[in-house]
């Protein structure tokens, strides 16, 4: 638990900043019949990029990395709006599920191209993943021909824009697939697995595991995250943009994903890390929205944020700053970090 | 050169078919006027690419109106890629069409491959977007909207439709696609206008991306860090169509509680316009085709043709939304 401190802290800090500097932020009322406030919103908002995080940790903890998500997102959704556009009647939910199922499993069938492109052919993730990044896109915009398809379909709005018991239906949605996560990977061996290939997937195989197969699972499960996404955010407007929807949340994935103190080298990882990683994202975010940061100097004060989330979160850095403040700090603290893997 | 003289040889042989016929008279008294003949002109267009409805109807209505004007077009798609494009227009020097047209992906670049147009002496026309080019000989005139124009036309509704009102006026701006001409442009014609009246104040000003989903998720933030908003003011459409489904969250009524002004004039904001959701919408229109055929037959005439032609561009208010929505294109 002592590695989540950092990001808590983190998003701690984040928040305090809005307690001092805009007014109702911690306010939360119920309008409409559901919950309403900048709180929940940072959850309705950072929904897709929880659950794009999600499949990414899980892609990094083999030393993979998916860079197609943010294409994917914009398939499935492109998808589903092109499915529910050509509906008799889009109110209609047993169509707007079919939509959803087709819209799914494709997203699904490109993370298998994914993982077959990494586990049997051997491309380096970043590469193999790259092709469907860039292709992807296209893909998007063949199926929406260019346009931005408008839906009006109240099923389909609430899973990325409607409420449930009050809560953002969204929210709901994460939870079930981080329970799920958790429990698969925690409870049963799969975790330990995934940890094992990415530590060294040769001598996983030849211990016993079946590296390929697992190799591919994880991506297909990390482009049907990025595939709920894409629902979610098309749901959430009623629109499909090819273009547009899901651009560079693969770097906010990936972002989340180190923020959670998950290690790039693969191996391990941390799925509350991730969450808290993806919250601190979706919460600067809103953060410049509240206190009004000129557009021009957004992306500036981002980078600032991200480089000093990064310090904190590096053992070298902190030994080396605390050091020079406190005298007797022991100098193994990094390594000793290291050794606790599992939380 | 030999190309040449068999045009003139075909324009003279048109000519006369024409005047035997004794009809077509409109269209008879321009290729006397230029001796260039332009019932074969060639025109060869690079387009941008196909990334929004705006862009397409952008497309049709160039080839419509080439097919229209009697011009033989020939047409390509960049997909966004400046070496697309000038891969384009090397291929339509060679092909030695009477005249290229294009968008310009992005605005610096262009010199080379323009000289080599010059040098072949083709003219270039440039549509919708300019080149940063020092050298404004190498393109003929540049055809497109005015977007400082577009914001001060929004600017102007709003001070006329709060005239009587003493009070401040508290507005929030989506802008689009920060650095962009249109964001910038839009941003500074409306800040013109309304900064005459102290009243009007922009409370809250971040970028949407010109998109649906930020459009909505800023809104979402501005309606909480701000609970009195009048007015909201959205560089397009689409970013106004995503504020809509966040005030509506809210439990305000657009166009309402919030008057919403935005530009561009696309169909789903039309649409929105129509329902009363959106109150005003200056339009930057993509139907430009006519307005280039025109050009390029007056620049193969060889008149001269003002090198900034801005395109023919109107506003809509609720009741001209539902008049002009049956016969929307785009």
């Amino acid at each position: 638990m002592k590695r989540l401190a950092w990001p808590a802290g983190i998003l701690a800090a984040l928040l305090l900043v809005n307690l001092i500097f805009t007014d109702h932020f911690f306010q939360i009322e119920i309008k409409e019949g559901h919950l309403y406030g900048s709180l929940i919103d940072i959850f309705r908002f950072g929904a897709p990029l929880i659950l794009v995080a999600l499949g990414m940790t899980l892609v990094i903890a083999t030393k993979g990395i998916d860079l197609s998500v943010g294409s994917v997102v914009a398939i499935s959704g492109a998808m589903a709006c092109l499915q529910i556009s050509t509906l008799p009647s889009q109110d209609s939910i047993g169509g707007v599920l079919g939509a959803i199922g087709v819209a799914l499993a494709l997203a699904v069938a490109l993370g298998v191209g994914n993982g077959f492109l990494v586990a049997i052919v051997g491309i380096q993730p970043i590469i193999a993943t790259l092709i469907l990044m860039v292709a992807g896109r296209g893909l998007a915009q063949l199926i929406t021909d260019g346009q931005i398809i408008t839906i009006n379909s109240d099923p389909y709005k609430l899973i990325g824009g409607g409420y449930w018991l009050t809560l953002p239906f969204g929210i709901i949605i994460v939870a079930v697939v981080l329970a799920l996560i958790a429990f698969v990977t925690r409870r049963l061996a799969l975790g330990l697995l995934i940890e094992s290939v990415g530590g060294n997937a040769e001598a996983s195989r030849l211990s016993g595991i079946r590296s390929h197969g697992l190799l591919i699972v994880v991506y297909a499960f990390c482009a049907l995250c990025a595939g709920i996404a894409g629902l979610m955010i098309s749901s959430n407007v009623s629109s499909a943009d090819g273009n547009n929807a899901g651009l560079w949340i693969e770097l906010d994935a990936i972002l989340a994903v180190v923020i959670g103190g998950t290690s790039l080298a693969g191996g391990r990882f941390s799925l509350g890390g991730t969450v808290l990683g993806a919250l601190i994202i979706q919460t600067l975010t809103t953060t410049i929205y509240s206190i009004g940061v000129p557009p021009e100097t957004t992306l500036l004060f981002k980078a600032l944020v991200v480089t000093i989330v990064c310090l904190l979160q590096s053992p070298a850095f902190r030994a080396k700053v605390f050091r020079s403040r406190r005298k007797p700090a022991p100098p193994t603290v990094p390594a000793g970090e290291k050794v606790t893997v599992r939380t | 050169m030999f190309k040449k003289i068999m045009a003139l040889v075909a324009v003279g042989v048109l000519a006369t078919a024409c005047g035997s016929g004794g009809d077509t008279t409109a269209e008879g008294g321009a290729p006397a006027a230029s001796g260039g003949g332009d019932s074969t002109i060639t025109m060869g267009f690079a387009q941008v690419g196909a990334e929004s409805g705006w862009r397409t109807a952008n497309t049709k209505s160039v080839q419509e109106s080439a097919k229209a004007a009697g011009i033989d077009l020939k047409f390509s798609d960049a997909q966004q890629k400046q070496e697309n494009q000038i891969k384009a227009i090397r291929s339509y020097i060679q092909q030695k069409v009477d005249v290229i047209a294009f968008s310009p992906v992005v605005e610096s670049g262009w010199d080379t491959v323009l000289q080599e147009a010059k040098a072949a002496n083709i003219p270039v026309i440039l549509t919708d977007r300019a080149v940063d080019s020092a050298d404004t000989t190498l393109y003929k005139t540049f055809l497109g909207s005015d977007f400082v124009e577009e914001g001060k036309k929004a600017g102007q509704w709003l001070v006329e439709q709060y005239a009587s009102e003493t009070g401040d006026v508290n507005i929030v701006e989506l802008q689009g696609t920060t650095g962009s001409a249109p964001a910038n442009d839009r941003k500074a014609g409306f800040g013109e206008v309304i900064g005459a009246d102290p009243k009007f104040k922009v409370i809250a000003s971040q970028s949407g991306d010109f998109t649906r989903a930020k459009g909505k998720e800023v809104m979402d933030a501005f309606l909480k860090a701000n609970p009195d908003i009048d007015v909201l003011y959205a560089h397009n459409d689409d970013m106004g169509l995503g504020a809509i489904e966040a005030i509506e969250g809210a439990g305000k009524v657009p166009g309402k509680d919030i008057k919403i002004i935005t530009v561009d004039a696309v169909k789903d904001g039309m649409q929105a316009l129509a329902d009363g959701k959106i109150n005003y919408i200056v339009e930057c229109s993509p139907l430009l085709g006519p307005q280039l055929m025109d050009l390029a037959k007056k620049v193969l005439a060889g008149e001269t043709v003002p090198t900034r032609v801005v395109t023919e561009e109107t506003t809509f208010t609720q009741e001209q939304a539902k008049q002009a929505l049956p016969s929307r294109q785009y």
